[in-house]
């Protein structure tokens, strides 16, 4: 394990799971053949890791190895003419947006950091406020170069069909490594953005506003107030954006300019401050709803201009909930969930609602599916907390749901078989040197 | 802009041609891996770069710097910066045990580094324009056990790219020397890299891409830096034995 050094400061960004891992960051993919023999003849198990926003433990590999793919960053080719950039899988989002926004190319699909690799997006399958139109990313991912612990690599097309592809889009990065991927942009006319934000009462006028919303919106999204009570259990701010039609290319970028220096003590946020900052954040909201137009950065990454803003959840971390539910029960489920948040008082920040569409995910274990989804997330209070995901868990499970690998480090092998059916097939496809501690958890 | 960079496939190297690309410049990268030149020089095309042409050369042996020289310029159709980045680290236990492994380390780190400044500074001098940069070390600023070989070449560097820079004081041209502090790159690869000391390449870029710009002629990376290695040049000798640094 030359290549490799022992460190234990790699953290998930929830901040609750650490482990001591063998970290090697190769500069060159010629490198990587040999980094994977390594670990092999060691008896090591390997994972690929990129920019570190798995919140739970699908990025960790506890006593194993890891390789840090973010120094493999370079772009191989684009075509202006297609839209299509091939890149090595170290390349961040944010460098893409940087490179091609100004030449009127725009990410397909993002999530709500632009901090991530191009391998890591494909590894999770990621989405984004624009589901119901685009899907995830892995319908925009084209090839993938992936190399395999017995020295193969393999260029996967997104037509192959020894389902190799389809365990990779969305595999976690356990059928291989990532080591190059090609991806279609997507063409806009400006950086900025066009956004409308309507305040809504409740729970089912959110489900009035998003079906209103699908056919009009290229961006749908809501933020909840889910320690809201009674009547105005489920109220929030919905907003629904497109890509201005005109205006500059030019979008000011750059590091943030904020960063949270250190873990703030937990008592800092606790129900008080939280119930406040929700209910000052849904009045201020509803007093400047309407529309207006804003550069794409505060739209689709408002919490990247903090660096490092998991600080603010204190040493102990936080965890994060997302799950979907199928859309005959999405309403009940919904309200249920928010129910059960608002009885254990258990508060939340940045708590987002959003239904997907239609459009199938490519992955054997992609997340998204038609449906509600509800993303949450809560400071760790240790087994207060834990008692209420579980309640959650139950709801989801009752409604035919599941959440999403990437922002679990908790839920039980039972819990996620029941939501990924398609577990044992992907199973098939996992490279046997590569495996993570979410893996080891919910396959053993 | 036209710039030729010696030593293009080091991590600081092309974090620097990154920012010469989203200027818009032309580039010539010289290195000895041509596979490696050419995957770098497609990255910065597409970052903007107007041209990247690559040149294969064993820059730790030039023959004859001056024609080499003349050659990468006239593929650019003249030149307006160079920079100067590759280098090796060696094993300072090796290098006391054998004067191979210390003249080597020595012949790359300094030898051919002065050859292609001192090759660079007149042209530079004949067109009365252009920026020199080159990549020193902290470890030229006290020579310290663990890499004294290493750090003696950089010292020798330090002094040289001063002098050029002294020679063309008063006549348009610059040269600078630019000394990172430890750096996250193959060069370190396999000791403990964790901890505020350490800089990303994209950190040293900036402050190299800078120092083209500026008069110097010394610019640490980053900053903090100078004041640090005053502290340890500073250091009395009685107290700087007793450091296991």
């Amino acid at each position: 394990m030359r290549s490799f050094v022992s460190t234990d400061d790699i953290r998930s960004w929830g901040g609750i799971l650490q482990g001591q891992h063998f970290v090697s960051q190769p500069n060159w993919r010629d490198q990587l053949p040999r980094s994977i023999a390594e670990a092999r003849d060691a008896g090591q198990s390997l994972l690929a890791i990129g920019l570190g926003r798995s919140y739970g433990d699908s990025g960790l590999n506890p006593g194993g190895a890891i390789v840090d793919m973010t120094a493999l960053d370079r772009i191989i080719s684009f075509d202006p003419a297609t839209g299509l950039l091939r890149a090595e899988a170290g390349l961040s989002f944010a460098d893409i947006l940087d490179l091609f926004v100004r030449r009127g190319f725009f990410l397909p699909v993002t999530p709500g950091t632009r901090f991530v690799t191009l391998g890591g997006a494909i590894a999770n399958d990621v989405h984004g406020k624009n589901h119901h139109r685009a899907g995830t990313i892995g319908r925009w991912v084209r090839r993938i170069g992936l190399l395999r612990s017995d020295g193969t690599e393999i260029e996967l097309r997104d037509d192959d069909q020894t389902g190799l592809f389809a365990a990779t889009i969305g595999g976690l990065g356990l059928t291989g490594l990532i080591t190059w991927a090609e991806i279609e942009l997507m063409r806009i006319p400006s950086a900025l953005m066009d956004v409308e934000t309507l305040p809504f009462a409740n729970v089912d006028e959110f489900f009035a506003v998003a079906a209103e919303s699908e056919d009009s919106a290229d961006y749908t999204v809501a933020w909840v107030d889910c320690l809201a009570k009674g009547n105005a259990l489920g109220r929030g701010l919905f907003t629904r954006g497109r890509h201005a039609p005109g205006g500059t290319k030019l979008a000011r970028v750059g590091k943030p300019k904020l960063t949270v220096p250190f873990s703030m003590p937990s008592f800092v946020l606790n129900n008080l401050s939280i119930g406040l900052f929700n209910s000052l954040y849904f009045y201020r909201g509803r007093r400047a709803a309407g529309k207006a137009t804003t550069p794409y950065l505060p739209y689709f990454y408002p919490l990247d201009s903090i660096g490092h803003w998991n600080r603010i959840y204190g040493r102990r971390g936080m965890y994060q909930y997302q799950s979907v539910v199928p859309p005959v029960v999405a309403r009940d489920a919904t309200t249920e969930m928010l129910k059960a948040i608002s009885k254990a008082g258990e508060g939340s920040f940045l708590a987002v609602l959003k239904t997907f569409g239609e459009k199938t995910s490519p992955g054997l274990l992609s997340f998204p599916q038609a449906g509600t989804t509800l993303a949450l997330d809560f400071p760790n209070r240790g087994q207060l907390t834990l008692d209420l995901l579980s309640r959650l868990d139950d709801i989801v499970r009752e409604a035919g749901g599941r959440l999403y690998p990437a922002k679990d480090g908790r839920i039980s092998a039972a819990m996620f078989r029941a939501g990924y059916p398609a577990w044992e097939a992907f199973a098939q496809h996992v490279d046997p040197v590569f495996s993570s501690a979410f893996w080891r958890r919910i396959s053993e | 802009m036209r710039v030729i960079i010696l030593g293009a496939t080091s991590a600081i190297a092309e974090a620097t041609a990154r920012l010469y690309a989203s200027e818009g410049a032309d580039l010539l990268l010289v290195g000895r891996q041509q596979a490696k030149l050419e995957a770098i020089a497609a990255d910065l095309k597409v970052r903007g770069a107007a041209r990247a042409e690559t040149a294969v050369c064993d820059l730790a042996a030039p023959k004859d710097a001056r024609s080499a020289l003349a050659q990468f310029c006239a593929t650019l159709g003249g030149v307006d910066h160079v920079l100067i980045a590759y280098g090796v680290l060696g094993e300072q236990d090796e290098a006391e045990q054998s004067t191979d492994v210390a003249e080597e380390i020595l012949q790359v780190n300094f030898n051919s580094v002065a050859a292609w400044c001192l090759a660079v500074a007149d042209i530079f001098e004949a067109q009365a324009r252009g920026s020199l940069v080159v990549l020193g070390s902290v470890a030229g600023d006290r020579g310290r056990r663990a890499n004294y070989v290493y750090g003696a070449a950089k010292a020798g560097l330090a002094t040289l790219v001063e002098g050029i820079s002294h020679r063309f004081a008063s006549n348009g041209p610059r040269a600078a020397i630019v000394k990172p502090g430890p750096t996250i790159t193959p060069m370190t690869e396999g000791m403990n890299r964790k901890g505020a000391l350490w800089a990303t390449p994209e950190q040293i870029a900036r402050v190299a891409r800078r120092a083209a710009d500026r008069t110097g002629p010394v610019f640490y990376a980053p900053g903090r830096w100078r004041l640090i290695m005053l502290i340890i040049r500073n250091l009395p000798t009685v107290i700087f034995n007793r450091m296991s640094i």
